[in-house]
């Protein structure tokens, strides 16, 4: 399991998980759940495409990643009183870019096991020309959210202070939005673009219900997320089973598992 | 016009099928999927598809026909969405991810154990984007039953229906019995995500439910005309993508054809663009007491009541 | 009683018990008037407030007190008139006296942030990057917690706090900034009658013991009374401000709504009751 093949692997898949525990934590805090699904969609279309033009895949998911995250972003602002706009437009979205990533898909020749694969995960889904842009798009995207860290927390609890202190919500939601994307991008070559939502809400839902400091809850999103991933590939590994079942599952029963615990902690008690 | 109708359209046994079985879909979809936008359910609409994507692998892997998984398990978890009922907004839908995410994952699974038992690639691709043009005709008179079936059930639900969903409060003071309300529009929800299923594929269903929906509810504020207008705009984009997709054999890569479900949800989408472009004037002005109102907290989620005017 | 229009404010300026000289202001508003959705919303509003005043803007429902609270944190643009903080223009620099307090918070009761992660917020939550926790900064979030009395669930996780706990820390996130004007929009909208009361009692010794100047809305005078310096009373479009016993007459609100309005006192409590 261990072998320099898979060493590629077990580096990705912990640079993947680090990073959608972080990009998860904001997306469960703003509420983003349905753009956490419909943004990985996008990735999807771009590898398709980007391997039906023979390019480097990963360029192929940024942009599309992006392209879908500035629709969603632009087109449905989240405004005052417009959430059934936003989540009109993020469906459209989602199905237009899988739609798009069937269209590529069918025309390459691979078509079986490369849908399957930029879908589901696949253990062997790294190529060693694909660690150091992984890894670059991971720091740029870790960097992204350190420097916005404080808006975005800003703007997630008290959006009307943030907009009298000069802060705009609305480019605070875009700015996230792709960040989001980047760090789809670089995720879904391993774990598979319909469960990298599993791996950003799983992991980030455990751990909020489980302690309320916020620089605690997304330490353990981090830490959550990376165990995720790292029993999906020894499974997956001995199993052969796709590791974006044992993704899903596991984020799954994670959140469970803080949702029990969250059911026994005494809560407190309200007073006035 | 005969670079649109290309040789062998009509003669063609599949296409037909395509197109009886693409119509009963459009019209479905289109009609349950206004009440769906104006319910504010969009993400609750295609979490269900996507866990109908579970119930489609399964059907493979035992093999039977996929309708029937994705219509079991769609029924399954239309009933356990509305058991669980009303909740705060955002513990509910990262409820629903993970449920959706352990859903997709199970997919997977089922799909691979499948295609290692039948030593057949290409189901993946078949139950997430469709096989319109493969259903066998011996399928078609359930398909259009159930369609048939979920359209009459809407038609009898649909003043209550809307009732329910622009005030759940109003209608259990009405004497509305508002949770078996609900538990038929889910169910019809259901079959008309199984029937989207079979034609465009689960993950892509949502095109068919949402899309014309919102594009007609843009265009109209009148439930029945937005109905008709959904039900219509549905219908052309799927006849159209059925069309364009025989047509794209004869286009490189010649002799093997863009998949019906891109054409249909590019379609879709280009409608609900174009709805964008509206007529000076049409804009009704909205008093700055609406504007004041609308200051408040953010309109309820799946369950709670949007308020008279749905803004897509 | 001011049925504001500039002239007559200025001929007033000098004299008066109610009106200060215009250095002394914190706050001036002078002729502002609102467009909104084509329509004239507000005209001709002035009133000014100094350090360490209670000002309640008081109203009707749809009046435009919302409106008025967002062309002073500058976020609406005024179609008339101007605002002046400190004798001078709303600008970034000056901005940053006026401390807002939202009606609420928007959040679920599993979001992981604790009333002092709130109110840390407030010091430099628009700036960029994370600060980091220090010594100094835990000591401003325990002095704010403490002025408004939230000490005890400091550690508590802010969305199972009740209706009037997380009032007091919103509060507490706009005062660690040390601002001199608390700006705060209808906080006792949903609030059941004994935290109505603690928080009145919180902001009335803020203004009083920090001097700081409180301007607040609400459609309900009554439980302002007893804090309540000087009142901004808005309706019709227009508002009228002083002292609230010289506002709040029969003759005074008729003429400001436009129709009859009968203003009773009964055991302390003010009603006012549209008319014939």
């Amino acid at each position: 399991m261990f072998s320099p093949l898979m060493m590629n692997t077990w580096i990705t898949a912990s640079i993947v998980a680090v990073i959608a525990g972080i990009v998860g934590f904001f997306a469960v805090l703003r509420g983003s759940t349905f753009a956490a699904h419909a943004i990985p969609n996008g990735a999807f279309a771009g590898a398709a495409g980007a391997s039906l033009l023979g390019i480097n895949v990963i360029w192929g998911l940024a942009v599309f990643a992006v392209a879908g995250a500035l629709g969603i972003g632009v087109l449905g602002a989240e405004s005052r009183g417009r959430k059934a706009r936003h989540d009109v437009v993020t469906a459209l979205a989602l199905v237009v870019m899988l739609g798009l990533g069937a269209l590529f898909v069918s025309i390459s020749t691979q078509y079986a096991e490369e849908t399957y694969a930029l879908l589901f995960g696949e253990v062997f889904g790294v190529s060693s020309a694909e660690v150091l842009p992984i890894l670059g798009l991971g720091i740029a995207a870790a960097i992204a959210i350190a420097v916005a860290f404080r808006p975005l927390m800003l703007t997630s609890a008290l959006p009307e202070v943030a907009e009298a202190r000069g802060v705009s919500t609305r480019r605070a939601e875009l700015y996230f939005l792709i960040v989001m994307a980047l760090a789809t991008s670089m995720t879904v070559p391993v774990v598979g673009a319909l469960l990298m939502f599993s791996l950003m809400i799983g992991p980030a839902a455990a751990a909020r219900s489980v302690t309320a400091r916020p620089g605690t809850a997304l330490a353990l999103s981090v830490v959550i997320a990376v165990v995720t991933v790292w029993l999906s590939i020894a499974l997956s590994y001995q199993t052969n089973w796709p590791l974006g079942f044992f993704v899903g599952t596991i984020g799954a029963g994670f959140y469970l598992v803080g949702q029990a615990a969250r059911a026994v902690t005494p809560r407190r008690a309200a007073v006035s | 016009m005969h670079f649109l109708f290309e040789p062998g359209l009509f003669s063609s046994g599949p296409v037909r099928t395509a197109l009886i079985v693409g119509a009963v879909v459009a019209v479905t979809s289109g009609v349950i999927g206004v009440f769906t936008v104006l319910r504010g359910q969009s993400f609750a609409g295609h979490a269900l598809a996507d866990v109908a994507t579970t119930g489609g692998s399964g059907a493979f892997l035992i093999g039977l026909n996929q309708f029937w998984g994705f219509l079991a398990v769609g029924v399954a978890a239309a009933a356990l969405m509305e058991a669980i009922g009303v909740q705060r907004r955002r513990g509910r839908d990262v409820a629903t991810g993970v449920v959706l995410g352990a859903a997709l994952g199970a997919a997977a699974l089922f799909l691979y154990l499948g295609t290692l038992k039948t030593a057949t690639t290409g189901a993946s691709f078949t139950v997430l984007f469709g096989s319109i043009f493969v259903i066998s005709p011996d399928t078609v008179p359930a398909l259009v039953a159930s369609g048939v079936i979920a359209l009459l059930v809407v038609a009898v639900l649909s003043r209550v229906l809307l009732l329910t969903s622009v005030s759940p409060d109003l209608a259990r003071a009405r004497g509305v019995h508002v949770r078996l309300v609900g538990i038929g529009y889910l169910a019809a929800l259901a079959v008309s995500v199984s029937l989207a299923s079979v034609a465009i594929g689960a993950v892509l269903s949502t095109a068919l439910l949402i899309g014309p929906s919102a594009t007609a509810l843009r265009v109209t504020k009148s439930p029945v005309r937005a109905m008709a207008a959904s039900a219509l705009t549905g219908l052309v984009a799927t006849w159209l993508g059925i069309v364009l997709a025989y047509d794209s054999y004869y286009w490189p890569p010649h002799g093997h054809g863009w998949p019906v479900s891109f054409f249909v949800v590019a379609l879709v989408l280009v409608g609900y663009l174009l709805s964008y472009i509206r007529p000076r004037g049409k804009r009704v002005p909205r008093s700055p007491h609406q504007e004041e109102q609308e200051c408040g907290p953010a309109t309820g989620g799946p369950e709670t009541s949007l308020g008279a005017t749905a803004h897509v | 009683m001011t049925l504001s229009s500039p002239e007559e404010t200025a001929s007033r300026v000098a004299g008066g018990p109610d009106e200060h000289a215009p250095g002394a202001d914190l706050l001036r508003l002078e002729g502002i008037g609102v467009r909104l959705g084509g329509r004239q919303v507000l005209s001709d509003v002035t009133f000014s407030l100094g350090k360490g005043e209670f000002t309640g803007i008081i109203g009707p429902n749809g009046a435009g007190k919302t409106t008025l609270l967002r062309v002073i944190l500058g976020l609406i643009e005024p179609s008339g008139g101007r605002v002046l903080v400190n004798g001078e223009p709303l600008h970034n620099k000056n901005k940053a006296a006026i401390g807002y307090v939202p009606q609420k918070l928007v959040i679920d009761p599993d979001m992981p942030l604790r009333a002092r992660d709130v109110v840390s917020l407030g010091l430099d939550g628009h700036k960029l990057g994370f600060g980091f926790p220090s010594r100094q900064r835990r000591e401003l979030v325990d002095a704010a917690l403490a002025d408004v009395g939230a000490a005890a669930y400091a550690d508590a996780r802010v969305g199972e706090l009740s209706g009037g706990e997380q009032q007091r820390v919103l509060v507490a996130h706009a005062l660690i900034s040390r601002p001199k004007l608390l700006l705060l929009d209808e906080p006792l909208a949903n609030l059941d009658l004994r935290s109505e009361q603690e928080i009145v009692a919180v902001l009335g010794k803020l203004a009083r013991e920090h001097d700081i100047a409180v301007l607040l809305s609400a459609h309900d005078m009554n439980p302002l009374l007893g804090v309540m310096d000087r009142i901004v009373y808005v309706a019709n479009g227009h508002a009228a401000s002083g002292p609230t016993d010289e506002v709040v007459t029969s003759e005074g609100l008729t003429r400001l709504y436009g129709h009859h309005v009968d203003v009773v006192r009964v055991h302390g409590r003010v009603l006012v009751v549209a008319g014939e």
